[in-house]
């Protein structure tokens, strides 16, 4: 049988200018080279062991053993992706599926450097004992292609041992520089047809790299895709960057930059790297957030030390100020239907989360619990708002969009700023540590029971979690 | 003692002002200058005018107002020492200030920053109520982002919540 693939083109940041240079004289900007979208990209490999570890969860999904070897090829050729041919690749891609779906928790699989090499042909038509006699439930099979135009053609199937059947199957063509993709497709195609949920896997992250010592901190605005792999830098770090969030096309950059020696949020293209400022005024900024179809931003300001949130349309125009009350409105992250708007305030005395429509009417707190609630950030799914709960140590916390429910899901001496994985059903954190200061990056699922640091070259925090990839 | 106030921007503010200035998008503003004080070269005569050493020896230290967890109220020992900064910008017209708002690292971030420009807007207007001129006084926050004591305890804390007033150059 002949494998039919899905042929789907995943061209990741079309870039509309590539080879753009820096438009500005290095010494008037903090802004690191574009950032190429094609070809030889930096890489930081995955450390088992040392920076990844998981909080062991004793649920069923623990024993699911998934098998996962090497992706066949059908003939091993010279690619660009790797530099020994596309067999190499095809173990590579393997890897990768296996390192998404341990890091993850609720699986427990087993990869292609402790098991048989499948051929070509066996992709569609396992060898069934050779896997039984592993003890393995599920089986994924994979294969990669070289394609006369470069790129690779990466086909991915889940077979249910116990059936002996197929389960699902897909088939994406790639450019060589993006073959990580395909495999993070292939492990969101397991994920999802295996526990029910939405993909995540094929999705980016922005954050704040930081280095040096606790009183002179180096923070540069940074992104990698949510596996750790990718990563590149984009501001040089000569000034303060921080907060940074995705645009849902992730074409743009929100972020935080003292480069003028003020706090400004300014909105820098990827594509081009250009930025400018979010809105034309010399008051500071802080706080910004996109809207879920990518047309608005939000942004707070501080006028006369009162701070409010205002909504700007992302491409340039008025700014519409949502909110009014004295002292500190901040933040705001918006339902996924984008009908209401959720932010932090301290109208009430302390740090509070409030509710309010869209168009900044009806605004009523929904935190009523001990402590101070600060960052909200309403999950993809809208079922779930997270935050930070401050209540002695800083927390991460879910409540539901009433207000109820609350639940406390980590328990660090400083967890700060959650943001939600593109299927809502992971916070990733920053959490500092006490004493020197020294931040890194955490996910924890919404049981609480799956925690693990991720792997960031260095101290890492204000992380911004990208929907799945266009 | 009489107070004189100058009411008109010098020099000093306006190149400031010109930092904060926008710039078309592919043009970023120029690096700031640096708002932190420089060790000065002192001649035989102490430190010179315009410095910020010049500055904190004539307050005599008292620069730097520290605020309560949360708060940005300026009480009694605040006033004291905005009087005296007052003063020394009623003696040199030609100096203006930023003042650098800060929080503790027992925030979240983003608040921080919120907190810290609001304190420094809390000194600020209390330099205005006392006659100086809005343009002379520039704020800015860094929030959590500069502590200047590096412990995590109530003691270093204490530090970090402050307002410093600054010499801009």
């Amino acid at each position: 049988m002949k494998p039919i693939l899905a042929l789907l083109t995943l061209a990741l940041f079309a870039a509309p200018a590539a080879a753009q240079e820096a438009q500005s004289p290095a010494s008037t900007s903090d802004l690191g080279a574009p950032v190429p979208t094609m070809g030889e990209v930096e890489t930081i490999e995955q450390q088992d062991g040392g920076l990844t570890f998981t909080v062991t969860d004793e649920s069923e999904w623990q024993d699911l053993g998934i098998a996962i070897p090497g992706f066949a090829t059908d003939r091993d050729t010279p690619t660009p992706a790797n530099s020994s041919g596309t067999a190499a690749l095809g173990k590579e891609l393997a890897r990768v599926v296996f390192n998404d779906l341990k890091n993850n928790g609720l699986f427990k699989p087993v990869g292609p450097d402790s098991l048989p090499q499948p051929t070509f042909p066996q992709i569609t038509a396992p060898n069934w004992p050779t896997w039984s006699s592993r003890g393995a439930e599920m089986l994924v099979h994979g294969y990669v292609r070289a394609r006369g135009d470069n790129k690779l053609t990466v086909g991915c199937y889940l077979y249910d041992m116990a059936l002996k059947s197929e389960l699902v199957r897909e088939g994406w063509v790639v450019e060589p520089g993006e073959w990580r993709r395909a495999a993070h497709k292939c492990s969101d195609l397991v994920y999802s047809r295996l526990s029910g949920e939405d993909p995540f896997f094929d999705s980016r992250i922005a954050y704040i790299a930081e280095t040096g010592p606790k009183g002179n901190r180096v923070k540069r605005l940074a992104i990698m895709d949510s596996d750790g792999a990718n990563h590149r830098f984009i501001t040089t770090g000569r000034s303060t960057a921080l907060t940074p969030r995705f645009s849902p096309d992730y074409s743009k950059l929100l972020y935080l930059s003292y480069v003028d020696g003020n706090p400004r949020i300014y909105v820098y293209d990827i594509g081009t790297g250009r930025q400018t400022l979010v809105t034309e005024s010399g008051n500071p900024t802080i706080a910004p957030r996109w809207s879920p179809d990518g047309r608005y931003i939000l942004y707070s300001m501080a006028v006369a030390g009162n701070t409010d949130i205002y909504r700007v349309p992302a491409g340039g125009g008025q700014s519409v100020r949502l909110t009014d009350a004295p002292g500190i409105d901040i933040g705001g992250s918006y339902s996924p239907d984008g009908s209401q708007i959720v932010f932090e305030s301290d109208r009430s005395g302390g740090q509070q989360i409030y509710v309010m429509n869209a168009d900044g009417s009806n605004q009523r707190r929904i935190s009523f619990f001990g402590g101070r609630a600060a960052t909200p950030e309403w999950s993809p799914r809208g079922d779930q708002i997270a935050f930070t709960r401050i209540a002695g140590d800083f927390n991460i916390a879910v409540m539901s969009p009433n207000g109820r429910n609350m639940r406390t899901l980590t328990d660090g001496w400083q967890d700060e700023a959650p943001t939600w994985s593109p299927n809502g059903r992971i916070i990733q954190f920053f959490r500092t540590e006490r004493g020197s200061g020294k931040a890194s990056l955490w996910q924890v699922d919404l049981t609480g029971r799956n925690l693990r640091r991720l792997p960031t070259p260095v101290d890492a925090s204000d992380p911004a979690w990208g929907p799945i990839l266009p | 003692m009489k107070l004189r106030f100058a009411t008109v921007a010098l020099l000093a503010g306006t190149v400031a002002l010109a930092g904060c200035k926008k710039e078309p998008p592919e043009s970023l503003p120029p690096e700031p200058a640096p708002t932190t004080s420089a060790p000065t070269p002192t001649g035989p005569s102490g430190p010179v005018l315009g410095t910020q050493e010049h500055f904190e020896n004539a307050v005599n230290g008292q620069n730097v107002i520290y605020f309560d967890t949360d708060r940005y109220n300026i009480d009694s020992a605040d006033m004291a020492a905005l009087q005296t900064q007052a003063q020394y910008l009623a003696q040199y017209p030609n100096i203006s200030i930023t003042v650098e708002g800060h929080a503790d690292e027992r925030g979240t971030r983003e608040y921080n920053l919120a907190l810290g420009e609001r304190r420094a807007n809390a000194a600020k207007n209390y330099l205005v109520s006392l006659g100086v001129a809005a343009n002379r006084v520039r704020t800015v926050s860094y929030g959590k982002e500069r502590p200047v004591a590096l412990g995590s305890n109530e003691a270093a804390w204490a530090q970090n919540r402050r307002a410093v007033s600054v010499v801009v150059n």
